[in-house]
C-alpha cells in the first residue's frame, strides 16, 4: 500500500476530498443527529446548578471538570453512528477496496466527525461556562483545550467504532474500550482549565494535548482502518 | 482515453483455493485461470460459497486454504495495481440512501481520482441504466430496482477493467438483463474481466462457468483436516 501514499499521486487528494464532501453532506442532511451531542451537552449542563447548588462558588469550582466530562460523553454519545450507517449500505466495504489507502478516506471521515461533534462542542462550552460561573481567566484555555483534545477524542472513539460496528449492540463495548483511552484527554483537559482559574500557566497542559493530537494523528486512522477491515471481513 | 499501459494483459489465477465459513468447508481445490476478455459465471446453490470466494477475489477477506495471483503476483504484493484496476459490486448496493443518484456517483468517481468530463459521464451512465430524470432525488425515494441500477450505473462510469459482481441482476427487469448483458459482451470485447455470481441463464459468447458444487470438498479431506 505504501506506492498509493506517494506524494506525486494526485487521487490521493481526490478521494480525501470525495470522502470529505460525501460525509458533510450527509451530516447536513441529518441535522437532527447532527444536533444530538450538542442538546445532551446543553442538557446536562443546565442541570448541573438546578441539581447541585445555584451557589456561584461551588459551580465555579465544578465548572472545568464538568464541562470537559459532558463534553467527552457528549463524544462518545455521537461515535456509534460514525461507521454505522457505511457498513449497513455497504459503502464502508468500497471505501476499503478504493486503490487508495485506507488512511486517507478514514482521515476524511473522522475529520468530518469532528467537525460535526467536537467543533460545535467547543464553540457552544464558553457559553455553557457562563451558565457554571466558570471564572473569566477559564474561556480561552477551555476553548483551546477543547479544540485540541475533541481532536483526540473524535481519533480515539473512532478506533472504538471501527472495532464494534460489526456487533449488533456494540454500545456498551464501544464505552468500555473508549473510556480508559479517554482518561489522559480528560485529566490534562480539565486540569488546564482549572490551572488557568487559579492563575497558573496552563501551556503545559496545551502542549501534551496537542501532542496527544499529534500521536492519535499519526496513529489512529492506521488503526481505524486495520478494525474496520477486520470488522468487514466476516 | 485507454492509453496503451491500460491495454496491459490481466490475468488472475486462483491456485487450488479452499474457503470456508464459520468452521465449515465451503469448497476445495478450486483452481481457475482468468484473463482478459473472460465472463465468468460462477454457479451453486445458496450457500455454496459464491459470495465468499468473490469477497476473496477482492481481497475483503482471505481463502483458508491457496493463493490469488494477479498478473502473477500475489494479491497482497500487488494490491494498488489490482484495485485500481477492480470494480466490486457487493451483496450490499454500497449506494447511500441520503444522497441523490448523481452525488453517490461522485463519490465514486472521486475514490478513482477520475474527474474528466465528470458531470456528462454521470449523466450518461445514468441514461444508460433508465435513471435519467431521477439524478437529483434523495435514493431512498427510489424502488429497490431503481436503487440497484444507481450500483450498476458504475458500469458505464467506471474505467476498472476488472468487475466483480455478487448477484448483479437481483430486482432487475428482463428489458434491464438484455442490456446488462451487452455492457458485459462489450467490456470483454474490449479486454476487460467479468467476474459474476447469477442464477439467470446468460447469452453471452465468451461465458465460462465454474459451479462450485463440483469443487465440495470430499469426506477424507474433512478428516484429515485438509
Amino acid at each position: 500500500m505504501s506506492s498509493s501514499l506517494h506524494s506525486s499521486n494526485p487521487t490521493v487528494g481526490k478521494a480525501f476530498w470525495a470522502t470529505l464532501k460525501r460525509d458533510l453532506k450527509i451530516a447536513i442532511r441529518h441535522r437532527g443527529e447532527l444536533a444530538n451531542p450538542l442538546i445532551f451537552f446543553l442538557l446536562v449542563i443546565t442541570m448541573v446548578p438546578l441539581g447541585v447548588s445555584p451557589s456561584p462558588k461551588t459551580l465555579a469550582m465544578l465548572a472545568p471538570g464538568m464541562l470537559w466530562v459532558v463534553a467527552l460523553l457528549a463524544t462518545l454519545l455521537s461515535l456509534d453512528a460514525l461507521f454505522r450507517s457505511d457498513f449497513d449500505d455497504g459503502t464502508l466495504e468500497q471505501l476499503l477496496l478504493s486503490p487508495q489507502s485506507s488512511y486517507i478516506n478514514v482521515m476524511a471521515k473522522v475529520f468530518v466527525h469532528w467537525l460535526t461533534t467536537g467543533v460545535p462542542l467547543t464553540l457552544v462550552a464558553p457559553l455553557l461556562g457562563v451558565m457554571m460561573s466558570l471564572p473569566e481567566a477559564g474561556y480561552i484555555p477551555l476553548l483551546l483545550s477543547l479544540l485540541l483534545g475533541t481532536g483526540s477524542l473524535s481519533l480515539i472513539g473512532a478506533i472504538g467504532a471501527a472495532l464494534t460496528v460489526s456487533l449488533r449492540k456494540g454500545g456498551l463495548l464501544l464505552s468500555l474500550i473508549v473510556m480508559p483511552l479517554y482518561v489522559p484527554v480528560l485529566i490534562f483537559g480539565a486540569s488546564g482549565v482549572r490551572a488557568a482559574i487559579e492563575g497558573f500557566a496552563y501551556n503545559t497542559q496545551l502542549a501534551v494535548l496537542g501532542s496527544f493530537l499529534a500521536l492519535a494523528i499519526i496513529a489512529a486512522p492506521l488503526a481505524i482502518a486495520g478494525a474496520l477491515k477486520m470488522s468487514v471481513n466476516n | 482515453m485507454a492509453n496503451s499501459k491500460d491495454q496491459q494483459a490481466l490475468a488472475i489465477s486462483l491456485d487450488n483455493i479452499a474457503c470456508q465459513r464459520d468452521e465449515r468447508q465451503l469448497f476445495s481445490g478450486l483452481s481457475i485461470e482468468i484473463n482478459a476478455g473472460d465472463v465468468l459465471q460462477l454457479l451453486g446453490p445458496n450457500g455454496a460459497g459464491k459470495t465468499t470466494l468473490l469477497r476473496c477475489l477482492v481481497s475483503l477477506s482471505q481463502p483458508a486454504v491457496g493463493e490469488i495471483r494477479f498478473n502473477g503476483q500475489a494479491l497482497h504484493q500487488n494490491l494498488y495495481a489490482y484495485r485500481s484496476q477492480l470494480l466490486y459490486l457487493g451483496h450490499l448496493a454500497g449506494i447511500k440512501s441520503t444522497l441523490s443518484p448523481a452525488e453517490n456517483l461522485r463519490w465514486y468517481a472521486g475514490l478513482e481520482g477520475d474527474d474528466v468530463n465528470l458531470e456528462e459521464r454521470i449523466e450518461t451512465a445514468l441514461k444508460e441504466v433508465g435513471l435519467y430524470g431521477y439524478e437529483d432525488q434523495s435514493c431512498f425515494n427510489l424502488s429497490a430496482g431503481q436503487q440497484r441500477r444507481v450500483a450498476l450505473a458504475r458500469l458505464y462510469l467506471s474505467k476498472a477493467r476488472i468487475w466483480v459482481l455478487d448477484e448483479p441482476l437481483t430486482a432487475i427487469d428482463k428489458a434491464g438483463i438484455a442490456k446488462l448483458e451487452r455492457r458485459f459482451a462489450e467490456h470483454s470485447a474490449s479486454g476487460g474481466i467479468v467476474i459474476l455470481s447469477t442464477h439467470q441463464d446468460l447469452k453471452l459468447d465468451t461465458l465460462k462457468q465454474v459451479d462450485l458444487q463440483d469443487y465440495l470438498p470430499t469426506p477424507d479431506m474433512l478428516m484429515g483436516g485438509l
